[in-house]
């Protein structure tokens, strides 16, 4: 199966370079061992419980997983809307992991975020104007109310929308349009860095694919660095180079995308492709499902081990005693599972090295 | 001429028949006109998706037949549903209660919001047992265990006393499940019954439906805008757009030979997990007409790039390309240009 682009855009050789470019570039964010967790009473939620990527400077990173495994909070720790509990964040060579004050503000401009609900997160008695002007307000980035309003132009119609849009409200917006809006206002600061939270997951399918064509198209043009978070697995194919997986506040696979996709080493990741349902009737009828059984477990008391063994086709004793190690089982292909290596042996190993 | 036309070869074997169905809604605004004139029918022991974008009336068509629509503003223009004999629309309520429940169940997007959060929920599956089929309460209890089980909740004697917020959203939803089954209808109409859920529940629900349809042989409308949720379950499926089947036809034919340049679009649009990531997607550009002031012809015209212009001025008549498929598209008529899909789509 082939795509065209059917008018025939001129910028449409997609991708030509997308992972060419993206594996010589410097690492912009460098995440280790990012730990969030939230108090519940007495007891804490390990929403986020040590995980660690590198993302390059132009490069898209997607993080997918299933509601409450924690991929949303770490893409807010990450724009420091939360403060991290453990761990550090390195962006562009220096640790911002507690930053405050004017640093933070100053970190602001380069790192935004999209959301997910277009409707939530636009403040409804602003006009549009306004909304993607608070950031060049906050920053001072425009002269006088004349560089202002023609800044918001500029970024009206560098997502698609036009100038008259500036003096409306959000309600008068449909969903796409408004994710549209949720953009120029990441963009007004000249963004670096952008955390995108499930952005097209709102949003009809047709609807879908103007947005996401929009997000490679600037990134293209303004060499922008993404961390896309979704759960939707085929959205976040099409659009990262590298992919992680999480699962209950951990990361259980982590490669470039296409390895992921062919070849899923973690039984949870095979799962999770298997479960979704191919648009192609053929195909769906010849397919043999992964079925999971039972529920995701409270991330207040995750399992012992690894935490995807009490959903495991493949669990084994070991899985229980010991808490698997994210480790590189083919080319630049890690994922943290006992299926992979011998955890018990190492440790004897170990045991008798250290004892002797 | 439009009108009426759909599945116009007439299927004795239809459990349910929706014919020409219009219903508009009152707002400060004006009438939005919602559904304008829809049909389609259910098969016996059939999966009938019924597939479109939000606004496209697919929710409001499926929520007519249940007669679920806040009577306050309603206004049903027109059409018909057939249903045993009677047309449901202009049934008394009181035998309308009747048949919502026992004959024609519905299973909704948010679990959380169809259960009551302060019922126990074996009081929620009991009380359509005694209601309709007349169990005696320790009967119903035990039949609302057995119902749990069926739908794979396990340690269901004491799932029946606790509380919906007891249960994780895809076992709310096999609850929900449980007590549109409980009387065993001719009829189950799931709108978005997976939406809300992961992949992974999503996989058990839609699992769980496909075998208690072989087992009750309950025929099905599920309505989505998942394609891949239609390709996995789906016997035939109609495409509806701004109020309008604009095309109906098994599932193959829908996916490998669909004519209608929407349907191409929606085809289109999605990502696949199979496809090079490199190809750019192919949006429908633009969104679709206001239900307030719809289009006098073809609703899909000011998106379709093969736009001619008679497709503006009058809706198109249904073509026949088998006993199932039909679509209404002026490119079909003998005077239109004759028009390849998008390479991607199609070809088998």
């Amino acid at each position: 199966m082939t795509a065209q682009s059917p008018n025939g855009d001129p910028n449409g050789s997609p991708g030509e370079d997308q992972n060419g470019r993206a594996s010589d570039a410097p690492v912009l964010l460098e995440i280790k061992d990012l730990k969030k967790h939230f108090r519940v009473g007495r007891e804490s939620l390990k929403a986020v419980d040590g995980i660690s990527l590198e993302i390059k400077r132009g490069e898209t990173f997607g993080l997918v997983g299933e509601s409450g495994c924690g991929k949303s909070t770490a893409g807010r720790v990450l724009v420091r809307l939360y403060e991290p509990s453990g761990g550090s964040i390195v962006y562009n060579g220096e640790d911002i992991s507690y930053v405050k004050g004017d640093e933070a503000k100053v970190l602001n401009r380069k790192l935004q975020m999209i959301f997910q609900d277009p409707q939530a997160s636009l403040n409804p008695r602003m006009t549009v104007g306004d909304i993607i002007a608070e950031g060049i307000d906050i920053h001072n980035l425009a002269e006088d109310r004349k560089g202002r309003l023609d800044r918001v132009h500029e970024l009206l119609k560098t997502v698609g929308l036009s100038e008259e849009h500036a003096n409306r409200f959000p309600h008068e917006f449909s969903g796409g349009q408004r994710q549209r809006i949720g953009v120029a206002r990441a963009l007004a600061v000249d963004p670096e860095f952008i955390v995108a939270d499930e952005p097209v997951s709102a949003l009809d399918v047709s609807i879908q694919a103007q947005v996401i064509n929009l997000l490679k198209k600037l990134q293209r043009e303004k060499n922008l660095t993404y961390l896309f978070i979704s759960h939707d697995l085929s959205v976040v194919k099409y659009i990262s180079d590298r992919v992680g997986v999480m699962y209950l506040g951990v990361m259980v696979e982590k490669t470039v995308s296409d390895k992921l996709y062919d070849d899923p080493l973690h039984p949870y990741t095979q799962a999770l492709l298997s479960a979704v349902p191919v648009p192609d009737p053929d195909v769906e009828h010849e397919r043999e499902r992964i079925v999971l059984e039972g529920d995701v477990p409270s991330p207040v008391n995750p399992p012992s081990g690894c935490r995807f063994r009490t959903r495991c086709p493949h669990v084994m004793d070991v899985c229980a005693e010991i808490v698997p190690e994210m480790r590189e089982i083919k080319p630049d292909h890690f994922t943290a599972c006992h299926l992979y290596y011998d955890a018990r042996a190492e440790q004897r190993e170990s045991q008798t090295a250290t004892a002797g | 001429m439009a009108n009426g036309t759909a599945n116009g070869t007439g299927n004795s074997d239809a459990v349910l028949r929706v014919n020409d169905l219009k219903i508009s809604f009152k707002t400060y605004a004006g009438e939005v006109q919602a559904v304008r004139g829809a049909s389609f029918d259910l098969r016996q022991g059939e999966t009938l998706a019924i597939v479109g974008e939000s606004g496209s009336g697919k929710s409001v068509a499926a929520r007519s037949i249940m007669r679920l629509n806040p009577e306050a503003n309603t206004i049903v223009r027109g059409g018909e549903i057939l249903f045993d004999g009677d047309d449901l629309l202009k049934l008394p309520e009181k035998r309308m209660q009747r048949i919502r429940g026992p004959k024609i169940a519905m299973v909704f997007q948010d679990p959380m919001t169809s259960l009551d959060p302060t019922m126990r929920v074996g009081r929620q599956i009991t009380e359509s047992l005694k209601k309709h089929l007349g169990l005696s309460g320790r009967r119903a209890t035990e039949r609302a265990v057995e119902l749990l089980k069926m739908v794979g909740i396990p340690n269901a004697e004491e799932r029946v006393k606790q509380y919906p917020h007891q249960f994780s959203g895809g076992m709310r939803q096999r609850v929900v499940i449980a007590i549109a089954l409980s009387c065993e209808p001719e009829v189950l109409i799931a709108d978005e019954p997976t939406t809300a859920l992961d992949v992974t529940i999503q996989a058990q629900i839609l699992g769980l439906m496909r075998d208690l349809q072989e087992r009750i042989g309950t025929s099905i409308i599920l309505i989505t805008h998942d394609l891949g949720v239609v390709a996995s379950v789906a016997d035939r499926v109609a495409v509806m757009y701004s109020g309008k089947v604009v095309e109906t036809g098994t599932v193959r034919e829908i996916f490998y030979q669909p004519k209608m340049p929407y349907t191409w679009g929606l085809l289109a649009s999605i990502p696949l997990l199979t496809a090079d990531s490199s190809l750019e997607l192919i949006p429908i550009p633009g969104s679709p007409p206001d239900a307030l002031d719809p289009p006098k012809g073809c609703p899909f015209t000011a998106r379709c790039q093969y736009a001619m212009k008679v497709c503006s001025e009058e809706m198109p008549a249904y073509t026949s390309f088998s006993s199932e498929h039909e679509a209404a598209c002026w490119l079909q008529h003998d005077m239109a240009p004759k028009v390849e899909p998008p390479a991607r789509i199609g070809g088998r």
